[in-house]
């Protein structure tokens, strides 16, 4: 089981830190919807509060390819970290 | 398919985001009652997986990209209620770090992807186990993966049409079509997944699933 997780892990990091720079820049399904329908702007300027990483980039990195993977390598560690933390917490309130 | 904010009328996200707090809560209930030690990493890696596949947009259609979602995976592989847990995680982390997706409309987006995609998908998996009569299990495990994405789609985009944006069937038919072929990856990939698990350690796949 250990090495099924620990080599799960490192698989996602290469997925989010290697990979993803090379992923379509096109659209995805929704965004393409709204556009063949005319609705994508109507979402501009709604967002009501600012994400430290939006649009998955490290704005103080100034290398254009290494703000994505450190943004991605990070939110890969960052899932892994909250989940079991959680976890956890909800173990530790199974057995009282 | 995470929807911004913006696009939603106030009363579609407002009753989603009820709705799924309700849900929230009620998957935390069911997954504290029956939580494993040994469950915890897999469920970790899990969402590490999901998260880092979704960044990963592969073209479908000419000037359309898609990207996995792992809904019907992480419920196939954890159960309906830890697999829903999973990926609401993964969507509140990539609302609130990296703005994918509206704050206002993360209900919905837990609705769509979580409920729907995630939840919707594990019954969609064992429902297709059954009628196949447990033979060719790599398809049921396709059908759920590529189901839940046209679900999650059509979710989204009846809520589109209740807020006023696109009439009701052009919505579905539109959403529908476009995902009908990202949802191919989806269920490629889900195969590939668990195929690759189940090759190299059963023992992952016979954890009670919650």
């Amino acid at each position: 089981m250990k090495k099924i997780i620990i080599s799960g892990l490192i698989f996602s990091v290469i997925l989010a830190f290697f990979i993803s720079p090379f992923a379509s820049i096109f659209p995805d399904g929704l965004e393409k919807f709204a556009m063949n329908h005319k609705f994508l702007d109507i979402s501009e300027g709604k967002d009501i509060f600012k994400a430290p990483f939006a649009d998955y980039e490290f704005t103080f990195i100034k290398n254009p390819v290494l703000k994505g993977s450190m943004a991605g390598l990070t939110g890969v560690l960052f899932v892994y970290g909250i989940i079991y933390w959680f976890g956890k917490i909800l173990l530790a309130k199974k057995t009282k | 398919m995470h929807i911004p904010d913006g696009f939603l009328s106030t009363k579609t996200w407002g009753a989603l985001d009820i709705i799924s707090v309700l849900a929230l809560s009620l998957a935390i209930f069911k997954t504290k009652n029956k939580i494993e030690d040994k469950k915890i990493p897999l469920a970790g890696v899990t969402a590490a997986f999901i998260f880092a596949a979704q960044m990963l947009n592969f073209p479908v259609l000419p000037g359309t990209s898609g990207h996995f979602m792992g809904g019907a995976l992480s419920a196939i592989l954890l159960g309906p209620w830890t697999g829903f847990l999973v990926m609401a995680s993964v969507l509140i982390v990539q609302c609130f770090l990296f703005q994918d997706g509206g704050l206002l409309a993360l209900g919905a987006n837990i609705f769509n992807m979580g409920i729907i995609g995630s939840a919707g998908g594990y019954y969609i998996y064992v429902i297709f186990k059954k009628v196949l009569s447990g033979k060719y299990e790599k398809a049921a495990v396709f059908i759920s993966g590529w189901l839940s994405i046209i679900l999650a789609s059509a979710a989204c985009a009846i809520e589109l049409s209740i807020s006023g944006i696109v009439p009701l069937i052009p919505s579905i038919i539109g959403m529908g079509s476009i995902h009908a072929a990202i949802g191919i990856g989806e269920g490629l990939i889900t195969v590939a997944v668990i195929s690759y698990l189940q090759e190299v350690r059963m023992d992952v796949l016979e954890l009670a699933k919650i």
